[in-house]
């Protein structure tokens, strides 16, 4: 059974299946969408379950090819590195859909665009082609340009385009960076081209076409991230955008950045990445404290967020570019985590905005007394984001600053300051909309949140609680994939991972072929392993 | 027996869960009993685990838990040794009679069930911290208990300073951590691995006495520890601290939490000994915060205040201890200290539950007749801290003094300073004692001060007998305590005790300094009318010589401006004006005509593919292919 490929197409069946309700049924559509990112769900958790530990090979192998000559086809596996991806990208659609009660016009359409937008992101962390990872990559814009563009608040115009325009930007240099790639890759198999990612990981580059082909696809990444001085779509982009929008750029959008990093630069310019590391990770580092202390003076409490993310998400670059085993396991499980706490943070201030249609901090004050669950809620959110113990959000941030340490000790020193802003920024936020006198009388009216409502935010709940304190079935899932980029960088240049802890235990280095999924051997023809199949078959 | 071990810790945290979701069905009193009942749970079973200890036939044992953090070798373990144990018995047995004293104390409260799943989440946060067998499982404890000082700060969060004060809390500890944080890195760095038995194992090994990678690590401790037991320059945040109900305030703000930045030098006392200039800088810090806070305490008018300045003040004092590598010595005050201080601070709710809030103690007086347990046991508590024998706080103290006059050469003048301290406690308390119970009544009309009622006053009286009992623990014809100890300061030099000759010079001169000290603020406060205390001294120490109003201008109101102007100007400005020139630009080459307002998606897709053939060619020529 082709389980990637489902990931693709039930979301797109879904979008299909909604956009056929008839008009007099519309109070169909919010029930439909939500059904229709059940079965994703499912397949995530198969996926979950039947993932085999302790080896870094891609699994869950489909292969596909299309056209020959130009090497390119259907490939898509997934590892340690794309597996928690798939996983939140399952888990935060169907929250987003039943967050968005709250659309009144357009649902249809609306909800539409949410699954496609589904089925683009879960294509980019399964795809190894890079033509479709590309595709992919480009699709998702899509769906989110039209999500804020109609569906979003003032300025959405402004903010819409922005978030295109930073982007697409981007995406010009990754386009070119991959045919070039490509042609290179094919030139040293006897090809026109190549866009198959294990060729291009045994394709043996100049230092400098490392550097440009490095740069090219890390710009593009690095606006996705976004790291700085690239982030200011973002903090537009999250406050303009509607709730469902906001969780899943939050969520899953940004994720792509550092997955691309990790998957594709790590992976296929080693050199490239053990000179450019320090520089990376010097600028993951100023977003981090940038981005918090920016947050904190934050009027709109969307846009607090906003920057928070982009400070939380420093960490995670940094931790890529530690190239420590102990970095690098943080990075991804605080890409993990970070979806979980900002997700949810996103999702209880659309609750509240739906409430009150402001996100103004000074417009609030004294909301615990009126909504005490939903004060509940935040506040763990707010500590889950600042990194408390016990929580998610600390073993990622705590992993990799440790991690980063090894190599890069000044830049972990100074990230380490990012931990007393996001107290600042949380706590003082908390503080002026939930503590205090109630700030006005509408407040005096407003509801605590309903049961639709907590059902929503429990998932996180637990999750963020759960895998805080036991994160060790997450981080072993990761680990030997990490492991094995980092084996072949010492492998491939001068650079020697600093070894400690648990790490370092010998592991298969080579990116084999794809091993299809164990326990189910239908997956037929072109999951042989051969770099080619014989037949270009149509998709 | 270690095997029920992580029960101290579950218990409470299940009452703490249990008091979140059901409390409300609970109601009062209740969910008061259940979190009364875990914490005394976690008691017994801790009592029974350190029989072994007392009896001296038990070892320190590592309980494994499970794994925590695989890639860093972080399990979640218990390091259940002696020094443990006396925190887990201080912290469970303080902790219950605090939760006794509150089921009365908060009587009547709306979010009564609230209070009580905080202070039951708060015992479990320590206990994780004290039984932690490495230093990141502590720094969990560490943060944990930080949360806890939050949520009980603000309990009362609709009044704006609380919830301000709750928040200066995390953040200055914050602060601290973030030393904290660094230690853990270079230590990981250093050792590969947080593990307690690992380092301090290794460390003599691979280190010698003065190595600089040593006395990076424990400075850097030292500053979380600053943050957690409130020392210069880090302790803002305990004076506001005192929004919080007053239990939290003995329990938390003085018998426990605080004390948590000593527990972890005390803990890593291996460390320090090979870093004498780390020892040297604690010291230092330690005396300078005592004197400063106890310079403070004078002045203060609030009853709350000046025994949380106190605290801050007795705080220097276990830290200076500890910085001389008098680690028994220190622990043992902090022992002492939190029975006498969760005493006063419980006197002071009794006192201030009594006159319906009123916490001002010119506004008080004469309360000896109308609450004469809280008077008796308030008396226990005031002799104990300003140190007249036999009371605790008089062996204690001495102790510490005493090791630091030891140590000899430039120690003399943190010794001298310490006396000073010690002269400035007694005056204060006195002052605060009979400010509260002496003299003419001063309370308002209409306030009909009462006892407490027995929920209350139990705790009182069980304080007051260990206050007055619990120095015999260690005097230095018996050193019980220190032997108790020993085992977990296995490795560590012992300083020398007194000779019977010594103590009696060295105890009888603090005793004497503890009795001027007393006579004069006894003299002072007892005239009629009282003395006004407006000089410029008076005003200026009872503002904390304005040292908040001095971090506002230097730190928060600059930061503030920079971060205001790095979002307004930098990224709205610079970073987006590059980018909007860059649109610009490139629409310009692109078209020349479209308005920026209609098809800008299209001349961008334009652009897009301009540049991208551009690049692709580029990249196809460097690559060769040509």
């Amino acid at each position: 059974m082709p389980v990637l490929a489902l990931l693709v197409i039930l979301p797109l069946v879904g979008a299909l299946a909604v956009a056929l309700i008839p008009a007099r049924r519309s109070e169909l559509i919010y029930p439909v969408a939500i059904i229709a990112t059940i079965p994703q769900l499912v397949v995530a958790g198969y996926i979950l379950v039947e993932f085999e530990l302790g080896t870094p090979a891609l699994q869950f192998g489909e292969e596909h090819v299309l056209i020959e000559s130009l090497g390119i086809g259907w490939i898509a596996a997934i590892d340690g590195i794309s597996l928690f991806m798939v996983a939140i990208t399952a888990l935060l659609f169907p929250l987003a859909v039943a967050a968005s009660r709250s659309v009144t016009e357009r649902v249809k359409t609306f909800m539409v665009l949410l699954l496609v937008l589904q089925a683009g992101v879960f294509g980019v962390f399964i795809a190894l082609d890079l033509l479709f990872f590309f595709a992919f990559f480009e699709i998702v814009l899509v769906p989110m340009y039209l999500l804020i563009r109609l569906w979003g608040s003032e300025n959405r115009a402004y903010a819409a385009l922005k978030f295109v325009l930073f982007t697409a930007f981007g995406s010009a240099f990754l386009l070119a960076a991959i045919i070039a790639l490509a042609v290179l890759t094919g030139d040293q198999f006897g090809l026109i081209s190549s866009f198959d990612f294990r060729l291009m990981v045994a394709t043996e580059l100049t230092a400098t076409a490392q550097l440009w082909l490095f740069l090219g696809f890390a710009i593009a990444f690095a606006i996705k991230v976004p790291i700085f001085p690239f982030h200011t779509w973002l903090p537009d982009a999250h406050t303009e955008a509607p709730t469902a929008g906001s969780v899943i750029l939050a969520g899953v959008l940004l994720k792509m950045g550092t997955y691309g990093l990790i998957r594709f630069n790590l992976t296929l310019f080693p050199d490239a990445t053990v000179d450019l590391a320090f520089w990376m990770a010097l600028f993951g580092v100023i977003g981090i404290v940038y981005g918090g202390a920016v947050a904190i003076v934050q009027p709109d409490i969307k846009r607090l967020v906003a920057y928070s993310s982009v400070s939380h998400m420093g960490f995670a670059v940094l931790g890529i570019f530690a190239l420590t085993s102990q970095g690098l396991q943080g990075s991804i499980f605080l890409s993990y985590s970070h979806a979980l706490t900002t997700g949810m943070l996103f999702l209880l201030v659309g609750m509240i905005y739906d409430r009150t249609h402001t996100r103004a901090i000074a417009d609030y004050g004294g909301l615990a007394s009126i909504m005490p669950l939903f004060a509940g809620a935040f506040l763990f959110a707010a500590f889950a984001s600042a990194g408390l113990p016990g929580l998610s959000g600390f073993i990622g941030e705590f992993t990799v600053l440790v991690g980063s340490y090894l190599t890069l000790p000044v830049l972990a020193i100074i990230a380490g300051f990012g931990v007393i802003l996001a107290a600042i920024y949380l706590l003082w936020a908390y503080e002026r909309v939930f503590t205090g006198p109630v700030g006005n009388d509408k407040l005096e009216t407003l509801k605590d949140i309903g049961v639709r409502e907590v059902l929503i935010l429990v998932p996180l709940v637990v999750l963020i609680l759960v895998t805080g304190v036991y994160p060790k079935p997450i981080l072993e899932r990761i680990e030997p994939s990490v492991e094995a980029i980092l084996m072949r960088i010492e492998a491939v240049t001068d650079y020697d991972v600093p070894e400690f802890g648990t790490a370092g235990e010998q592991v298969d280095v080579e990116y084999g072929p794809i091993e299809p999924g164990e326990k189910h051997d239908d997956s037929s023809e072109g999951s042989q392993g051969e770099q080619h199949g014989d037949e270009g078959e149509e998709g | 027996m270690t095997d029920w071990l992580w029960l101290l810790v579950a218990l409470p945290l299940l009452g703490a869960l249990v008091n979140l979701f059901f409390g409300r069905r609970l109601g009062e009193p209740a969910s008061g009993w259940l979190a009364l009942i875990v914490v005394v749970a976690s008691f017994l079973i801790g009592a029974a685990a350190s029989v072994g200890f007392f009896t001296g036939d038990e070892l320190p044992e590592t309980v494994y838990l499970f794994e925590w953090i695989p890639i860093l070798g972080v399990d979640a373990a218990i390091l259940w040794d002696p020094l443990s144990a006396l925190l887990t018995l201080i912290v469970t047995g303080v902790g219950s009679l605090i939760h006794l004293f509150s089921i009365g104390y908060m009587h009547g409260d709306e979010r009564f069930p609230r209070y009580f799943s905080f202070l039951n989440l708060f015992i479990a946060s320590m206990l994780i911290l004290v039984l932690a067998a490495n230093y990141a499982v502590m720094f969990v404890g560490w943060e944990l208990v930080g949360l806890s000082s939050y949520l009980l700060i603000s309990f009362w969060f609709t009044k704006p300073a609380a919830a301000a004060a709750g928040k200066k809390a995390f953040i200055v500890n914050r602060i601290g951590d973030w030393g904290f944080l660094i230690a853990l890195m270079i230590i990981f760095a250093t050792f590969g691995t947080f593990d307690f038995e690992t380092i301090f194992a290794e460390a003599p090994l691979m280190f010698g006495v003065g190595s600089g990678t040593i006395t990076a690590i424990t400075l850097l401790l030292f500053v979380g520890a600053a943050g957690k037991s409130a020392q210069i320059p880090l302790y803002v945040w305990l004076p506001d601290a005192m929004e919080g109900p007053t239990p939290v305030s003995a329990l938390i703000h003085a018998a426990t939490m605080v004390t948590a930045g000593v527990f972890m030098i005390a803990r890593s006392a291996v460390l320090y000994e090979l870093a004498p200039a780390s020892g040297v800088v604690v010291a230092v810090v330690g005396t300078a915060t005592a004197l400063l806070a106890a310079v403070i305490a004078v002045a203060q008018t609030d009853i709350k205040r000046v025994l949380a300045y106190s605290t801050i003040s007795q705080l220097g004092y276990m830290v200076l201890a500890v910085g001389a590598g008098a680690y028994s010595a220190g622990m043992f005050h902090l022992t002492t200290h939190a029975i006498f201080k969760a005493l006063l601070f419980l006197g002071a709710g009794s006192v201030i539950h009594a006159l319906a809030g009123e916490q001002n103690m010119f506004k008080m007086g004469g309360l000896r007749k109308p609450m004469p347990i809280t008077w008796i046991t308030m008396a226990a508590g005031w002799l104990a801290i300003v140190g007249i024998v036999p009371f605790a706080g008089f062996w204690s103290k001495d102790e510490i003094l005493f090791a630091v006059f030891n140590r000899g050469d430039g120690w003399l003048i943190l010794w001298l300073l310490g006396l000073v301290v010690a002269l400035l406690t007694a005056f204060y308390m006195t002052r605060l004692f009979v400010l509260t119970f002496v003299g003419k009544p001063r309370w308002d009309d209409g306030v009909e001060p009462h006892e407490s009622p027995p929920s209350m006053t139990i705790p009182l009286i069980v304080l007051a007998v260990l206050a007055l009992g619990l120095g015999a623990w260690n005097t230095p014809f018996r050193l019980s305590f220190e032997h108790f100890l020993e085992p977990s300061f296995e490795g560590v030099p012992h300083p020398e005790g007194a000779s019977t000759s010594e103590f009696v010079i060295f105890a009888g001169l603090v005793l004497v300094i503890a009795i001027i000290g007393l006579a004069a603020a006894w003299w002072r406060y007892t005239r009629d009318p009282l003395p006004a205390e407006d000089g410029s001294f008076w005003r200026n120490a009872l503002a904390g010589f304005h040292v908040d109003d001095f971090y506002g201008r230097t730190i928060v109101a600059p930061g503030k401006a920079i971060a205001t102007w790095s979002s307004e100007v930098f990224d709205r400005k610079v970073i987006d004006g590059v980018a909007e020139g860059t649109a610009r630009g490139i629409r310009d080459a692109g078209s020349g005509t479209s308005a920026l307002q209609t098809g800008q998606v299209r001349w961008y897709a334009a652009g897009m593919a301009i540049a991208g053939i551009l690049v692709i060619v580029f990249f196809l020529f460097i690559g060769g292919a040509f």
